[in-house]
């Protein structure tokens, strides 16, 4: 690989290689304010190869792929290499990373107490994260929570944070435009820029925290709404927003199990950002 | 080529302690690639090496540990699908190394259960297995009928629930091939386990996992294909009289040549004990040795014309040139192209 960037995120080493310049400079730009891993082994690797030998220059098309791949990725434009050197990374965890419980949630923290906002694509959360981090929270990642397996507790993986469409502007009205990554416009998810997160939250990503409340966001409801969700749907709804919950085996259980039982959660539906903020931190005040 | 470290480290492990973290990140991308990295994991514990990879390895003997315990399981699921039929059910490759407990299944990453039953009982087999929740694949009527006809197993099924691969092979090499070993003679010399699940005797056991690897395919996974072969060869080459019954079988199935190459090729790479006659090179065992190295530190194949040779090689050995050219005109009106 002609170049190449070892970078480190919370509890990972990602190693990333291309043919091409221009994934890896944006990549190195936006990391530019974390710990330097080149001399570590990577925990992953990630290739973001072109689809075929002469799609390097002919229509540059790139094909995500690394240690662990998916068959059927979907190609994509070399102008959204950076996304895709994100997408490689997020691939990578989902599929591989073993020591931890990993579950496809935000996770912000407030005096040393962890807020997890756990929903799909759209659901609002890393937009959630990404303002709560701008008023007083550490925002502790966008993308995966880490439970840990043995003393249940939330690791932070503060990788940058991916705002789409309508949440580029909402998170640049408050986070201003200095942190925020080139505009990929016309992505398979729409617009999308990158948030650095503010450099005391990567100054703090190997600090843990115990998770204290559990919020299954929706975004674009009629009406806001704030309904509790009891351990039992609060488990199955994990193990769906969990990557390796069937790899971990038994040691996956017991962390799934000594979370919702310890953990209250509750599903809201917000219809703006400024109503779902008040809402967090309602049940917030609430849950301590 | 970060293959040729990998193959070092798996013959001895104690170049580990002179790498640096570039090397050990070259390392583990070539062993995940070959699907090796649970048996280097294996090989390297206790040993003294950086924290993080100290993780890593941790990680690989767990995942290799999740998929013995997965493929024990496939495998007492088909047992009980198949036992109202008196068919001796075989099991083959990863599999067959677990439940005997051989060293070839420590470490080893293990994806489809392979079973061998006799041709005769194949509808019922077929039949029984459906039953239990196995369902087809392939859709293509084609795929199905060139399955049926030609190969050496059914077209793969996939379990609706476990969503776990079966093979159900009656023999070990495609009826097209040239060499056609003698699948009878395997299945009556099968080794009865303890918990009633069969293996293959254990020269049958090299004959197979030879023939997989330099007899039908483009040697594909063929370090790993190979380690197998070191490792059986070191469970068993101390037997009075092994290396001569190895040989005797091999030609028994028309494998003798392919079984000496295998030895050739082990010896060289894992340093395998193998008798004097079989440890020189030939000029083509170079070329399979430049194909088996051809891993690089990011996990990725070089030597691109090679590959295609082997991939040219491969077709060839399954089935004669009218017939290939028959089957390749199909599969291009089909849209299907082989490699990228």
């Amino acid at each position: 690989m002609k170049h190449a960037l070892t970078l480190r995120v919370g509890p990972a080493v990602f190693r990333v290689g291309s043919p091409w310049a221009s994934p890896l400079d944006a990549l190195a730009r936006l990391y530019s304010g974390y710990p330097d891993a080149s001399d570590e082994p990577a925990d992953f690797t990630v290739r973001l190869r072109p689809l075929k030998p002469w799609r390097r220059h002919v229509r540059p098309s790139i094909f995500i792929t690394g240690d662990h791949s998916l068959a059927d990725a979907a190609p994509m434009a070399l102008a959204h290499g950076l996304l895709a050197a994100e997408m490689g990374m997020n691939l990578q965890m989902a599929l591989g990373w073993r020591r931890h419980l990993l579950l496809h949630a935000a996770t912000v923290e407030k005096d040393g107490r962890a807020l997890i906002l756990s929903g799909e694509s759209g659901s609002g959360k890393s937009t959630l994260a990404a303002l709560l981090g701008e008023r007083g929270w550490r925002l502790m990642g966008d993308e995966f929570a880490l439970v840990d397996l043995a003393g249940g507790g939330l690791w932070p993986f503060p990788r940058l944070v991916s705002l789409k469409n309508a949440a580029i502007e909402a998170v640049r009205g408050v986070a201003g435009e200095g942190r925020l990554g080139p505009l990929m416009a016309a992505t398979a998810k729409g617009d999308i820029r990158h948030l650095i997160p503010r450099p005391e939250h990567v100054a703090a990503m190997d600090r843990p925290a115990p998770p204290t409340l559990i919020l299954f966001p929706r975004f674009g409801a009629e009406d806001s709404a704030a309904r509790p969700v009891d351990p039992a749907e609060c488990f199955v709804r994990l193990t769906q927003a969990s990557t390796n919950y069937v790899a971990l085996g038994e040691a996956g259980f017991r962390a799934l199990t000594g979370l919702v039982s310890s953990v209250p959660a509750v599903a809201i539906d917000y219809a703006s950002g400024a109503e779902g903020i008040a809402m967090v931190e309602a049940l917030w005040d609430e849950a301590r | 080529m970060s293959a040729v470290l990998l193959v070092s480290l798996l013959r001895d492990p104690s170049g580990a302690e002179r790498l640096s973290g570039a090397e050990w990140t070259a390392l583990i991308a070539a062993a995940r690639a070959e699907r090796l990295i649970g048996a280097l994991a294996h090989r390297l514990a206790g040993m003294v090496v950086p924290p993080r990879v100290a993780l890593i390895l941790a990680d690989a003997r767990f995942d290799a540990e999740t998929e013995r315990r997965g493929a024990l399981w496939e495998a007492d699921r088909a047992s009980a699908a198949l036992a109202g039929l008196d068919v001796p059910v075989v099991l083959l490759k990863g599999t067959a190394y677990v439940a005997a407990g051989l060293s070839a299944g420590v470490g080893r990453s293990i994806g489809d259960l392979d079973i061998l039953v006799p041709r005769g009982s194949l509808d019922a087999v077929e039949a029984a297995i459906l039953a239990a929740g196995w369902e087809w694949v392939k859709p293509d009527p084609y795929d199905d009928a060139y399955y049926r006809r030609w190969m050496h197993e059914l077209p793969p099924l996939i379990h609706r629930e476990r969503d776990r691969m079966i093979d159900v092979h009656h023999s070990i090499l495609p009826l097209t091939a040239r060499r056609r070993p003698d699948v009878a003679a395997m299945l009556a010399d099968a080794v009865t386990l303890e918990d009633g699940l069969a293996v293959l005797c254990p020269e049958d056991m090299l004959c197979h996992a030879a023939a997989h690897m330099l007899a039908d395919g483009a040697l594909e996974g063929g370090l790993r294909n190979l380690w197998d072969m070191h490792c059986l060869l070191g469970d068993y080459g101390e037997q009075p009289d092994w290396w001569a019954a190895l040989e005797a079988r091999g030609q028994r199935h028309g494998l003798g040549d392919v079984v000496a190459r295998a030895a050739r090729l082990t010896h060289h790479l894992y340093g395998t004990a193998v008798p004097e006659r079989w440890r020189g090179l030939t000029l083509a065992d170079r070329l399979f040795i430049a194909r088996l190295l051809s891993r690089d530190g990011w996990g990725q194949e070089r030597r691109w014309l090679l590959g295609q040779a082997f991939y040219i090689r491969s077709h060839l050995l399954r089935m004669p040139p009218t017939m290939l050219a028959r089957h390749l005109w199909t599969k291009w009106r089909k849209g299907y192209r082989p490699v990228g």
